[in-house]
């Protein structure tokens, strides 16, 4: 009843092209868009922006980039960390270097150094694929991580390899406060979703799902593999070197090489599977569910442990929150291996027939 | 099952009322503790947050707390993690907004994330022994504290140990200095350019990357080197690899000297007989002679009220140090009472000021009975540091046996590097720096 098409009739190419077809899930995103740009900045507090939304947003974008490649395109990477630090430096070396430079130009320009990169190491996916190519992608992650610590001049320098970023000016008004910072990494990453979306519907996208589906097929129906191989290694690069320079300016504010670790590109992956291969909400909730939890745990388990008057540490409840987090991925994955993005569809299919299902 | 609980809610509600009334009675200092006990060092973390916590407990069951205040603290855990570092400062923030402690990370990676933000909020960071060394130049950073020693002055400290040792002069000599390729080990580089340039002897630089389990091509470099000495700056699971590998090449240990992250127990016990004769610089003694180390046992434990569940850990050196840093923040909180009302909890603001003026002498250190559990401490606005000594300890097998007396780095050589890079990092940043003639 609620999720019911019946009456919505399109009439013309452009009503039956729309991002969002059913007016239902039009009238939810901008509600939710709403909600996230004028009600949160209302209610939420400090901790809220600086300690959970704004890492939760960069990290969605971060899997955003690596869903296009792993979940659109079929090519497996572990490089997703290193693609942001460079992302995150080479926002950081264009506004020291080039006098003047908005911040939002050196985000861009961070973003395409990074697919620069991300091509580079893309080169290998026309010869090899899966499990293959995940392993040469991890040298992305070595051989950069590597290559930021080997060059003092990548970080001005610096005697500990250590950058701190420069301050965020935006037509001349300098964002402090965590809201602004938080709108503006909100912003970019609205824009950048969006664009994700329409993405994967357009001849690009649906070229990147036939050569996952499988790349023989795809070019005999006359897809060319290398250029749109080597496309969503771009694209991807591009979203987590964004990710990056976000991390660093917005985030944390000063970042180090061995920050951008293996760890780190695991992380992401983790996301992408629990929230979804192939979806871009589901680099939303995967990423809501990685970082979330974690810290709803920490929260959560002294108050209960108060509550029965049990002996807990703070470093058991790190334990108990790394078996729970352990527990709860295996339970997630044998209920529904499609991620949490294919839960939502069910429930808005469910929807649809509700409340006579047959 | 609700039967089951009963007893355990009623004492919940109990302790909260009991707690709550406290809060009302008596003025609390509330210290922000972003700490590890679990993680990759978690086994540092444990005792030297062990320590600190002890110590203030001590002060509260002790004296009852600093002129009445009592010390209370929460624990958030980083698991050694930059951004859940910068996740827990986020959540004690607010707490600590209304009285703060010094905040304690012991990582260099925590601080750096931390450095503007506590700027901003002014709560001040407290980095003893580590870095962003450069934040001795307190007219650049007014919130950070490397206090005790950096890195550069270290280094600079132990040249000047060996220089002695060699009668006075270093010329012609050659010396390895094996580190850990990060941040941390990088960052006595430039102090020990400086120095070889100085003292005219050859630099050899060998890094290892992390963690650093597999020496071999290192220390065959270094057999091929025949340096004089090997000054070693190592992390971890690194710093026994080093110790057996150099038995194995049979570089003698007496001339390895390490930084204070390459001198606790965790560090020679696993490397054996391997450990014997190696030194190592630190600014604290390890060992229960120490008074106030066995009161903290008699009092704390006595009560049932320590921190540690591993009581072997009691007098060791990292435990040791985590009380040597309480002493400290506890001592910049009555020196911040005498300024902003004895009996009062201090803000950050507040704190921060008590730390920018401590003046903490060996009479003084006697007092609290932590001789040798620091150096003489006297911190100014363009000087945060406030001491930059460390004392060697050589490991005889058994326990840490200090070989020498307080020795100081090269001031006059290192802190100009510190102003210079403080000058770049507020002309990065756009800060103005403050006039430290105006400060009082």
């Amino acid at each position: 009843m609620l999720y019911r098409e019946a009456g919505q009739f399109k009439t013309t190419y452009a009503a039956d092209q729309q991002i969002f077809p059913i007016r239902q899930d039009r009238i939810g995103v901008i509600a939710l868009l709403v909600v996230a740009f004028i009600g949160v900045p209302l209610f939420a507090s400090e901790y809220w922006f600086s300690a959970i939304l704004i890492p939760f947003l960069i990290f969605a974008l971060a899997a955003l980039g690596l869903n296009v490649l792993t979940g659109y395109a079929g090519q497996l990477s572990l490089g997703s960390a290193a693609f942001m630090a460079v992302g995150a430096y080479a926002a950081y070396n264009f506004q020291l270097r080039i006098e003047g430079i908005p911040i939002l130009v050196s985000f861009i320009c961070a973003g395409l150094t990074a697919a620069g990169v991300g091509i580079l190491f893309g080169l290998p996916s026309l010869r090899i694929k899966g499990f293959y190519l995940a392993v040469a992608t991890l040298a992305a992650q070595f051989f950069i991580v590597w290559c930021l610590t080997k060059f003092p001049w990548l970080s001005n320098n610096s005697s500990s390899g250590v950058i701190s970023t420069q301050r965020l000016i935006i037509f001349g008004h300098e964002l402090t406060t965590p809201v602004e910072k938080y709108l503006l990494v909100l912003s970019i990453v609205v824009v950048m979703a969006l664009a994700a979306k329409n993405m994967v519907r357009s001849a690009t996208g649906r070229a990147w799902m036939a050569v996952r589906d499988m790349d023989v097929a795809a070019s005999v129906i006359g897809i060319k593999l290398m250029p749109t191989k080597l496309l969503a290694f771009a694209v991807s690069s591009f979203y987590c070197g964004v990710a990056g320079a976000l991390y660093a300016f917005c985030y944390l504010g000063s970042v180090e090489p061995d920050g951008f670790s293996l760890e780190m590109s695991f992380k992401i992956l983790f996301m992408i599977i629990i929230g979804g291969v192939g979806s871009i909400m589901g680099s939303f909730l995967g990423a809501a569910f990685i970082l979330l939890l974690p810290i709803f745990l920490d929260i959560a388990l002294p108050f209960f442990a108060e509550l029965f008057g049990l002996p807990f540490s703070s470093a058991t409840v790190s334990h108990i929150q790394i078996t729970v987090f352990g527990a709860l991925i295996m339970f997630f994955l044998i209920v529904e291996p499609h991620g949490l993005a294919r839960l939502w569809q069910i429930a808005k299919e469910k929807l649809r027939l509700w409340p006579f299902p047959h | 099952m609700i039967k089951n609980f009963k007893p355990a809610i009623a004492a919940a509600a109990v302790s909260l009322a009991m707690m709550s009334q406290m809060a009302v009675a008596a003025e609390e200092q509330f210290f922000p503790l972003i700490d590890y006990r679990v993680g990759p060092y978690g086994s540092n973390g444990q005792a030297f947050y062990g320590g600190f916590i002890d110590y203030l407990n001590y002060v509260n069951l002790k004296e009852k707390g600093v002129n009445g205040v009592q010390m209370t603290y929460e624990e958030c855990e980083t698991e050694y993690n930059n951004a859940k570092g910068v996740e827990c400062y986020e959540r004690l923030k607010g707490k600590a907004a209304k009285s703060a402690g010094p905040l304690h990370t012991m990582s260099t990676g925590i601080s750096y994330a931390l450095i503007d933000k506590s700027a901003q909020d002014k709560l001040p960071l407290a980095m003893m022994g580590y870095g962003r060394t450069d934040a001795v130049d307190g007219s650049v950073f007014p919130y950070a504290f490397p206090l005790v020693t950096t890195y550069q002055m270290q280094a600079s400290a132990i040249v000047k140990f060996l220089k002695d040792k060699n009668g006075g002069s270093l010329a012609g000599k050659k010396i390895v200095y094996l580190y850990h390729d990060s941040a941390y080990g990088k960052e006595a580089i430039v102090a020990l350019n400086a120095e070889a340039a100085l003292n005219k002897f050859e630099l050899v630089q060998i890094p290892v990357a992390h963690p650093g389990n597999e020496q071999g091509a290192q220390w065959l470099k270094i057999r091929q080197e025949k340096p004089d000495f090997v000054i070693f700056w190592g992390w971890g699971v690194m710093n026994q690899t080093a110790l057996k590998a150099a038995q194995k090449v049979a570089f003698p240990r007496e001339k390895m000297i390490g930084s204070w992250w390459t001198g606790s127990e965790e560090d020679v016990i696993p490397a054996g007989e391997a450990a014997k004769g190696y030194m190592a610089a630190t600014w604290n003694v390890a060992g229960k002679q120490v008074p106030v180390i066995a009161d903290i046992e008699k009092v704390v434990y006595g009560a049932g009220k320590g921190n540690l569940q591993d009581k072997a850990k009691i007098g060791t050196i990292l435990y040791n140090r985590g009380v040597s840093a309480a002493v400290l923040s506890v001592e910049a909180i009555r020196k911040g009472q005498e300024k902003y009302g004895k009996g009062k909890a201090l803000t950050g603001e507040q704190t921060r000021w008590a730390l920018e003026n401590l003046n903490i002498n060996d009479a003084r250190l006697k007092v609290l009975g932590a001789t040798d559990l620091l150096p003489e401490i006297k911190t100014s606005c363009d000087n945060h540091e406030g001491s930059g000594k460390v004392k060697i300890q050589q490991w005889d097998g058994a326990k840490w046996v200090p070989v020498s007396g307080w020795i100081e780095g090269n001031k006059a050589l290192i802190h100009p590097l510190f102003q210079a890079s403080a000058k770049q990092y507020a002309k990065e940043k756009g800060i103005t720096p403050r006039d430290c003639s105006k400060e009082k």
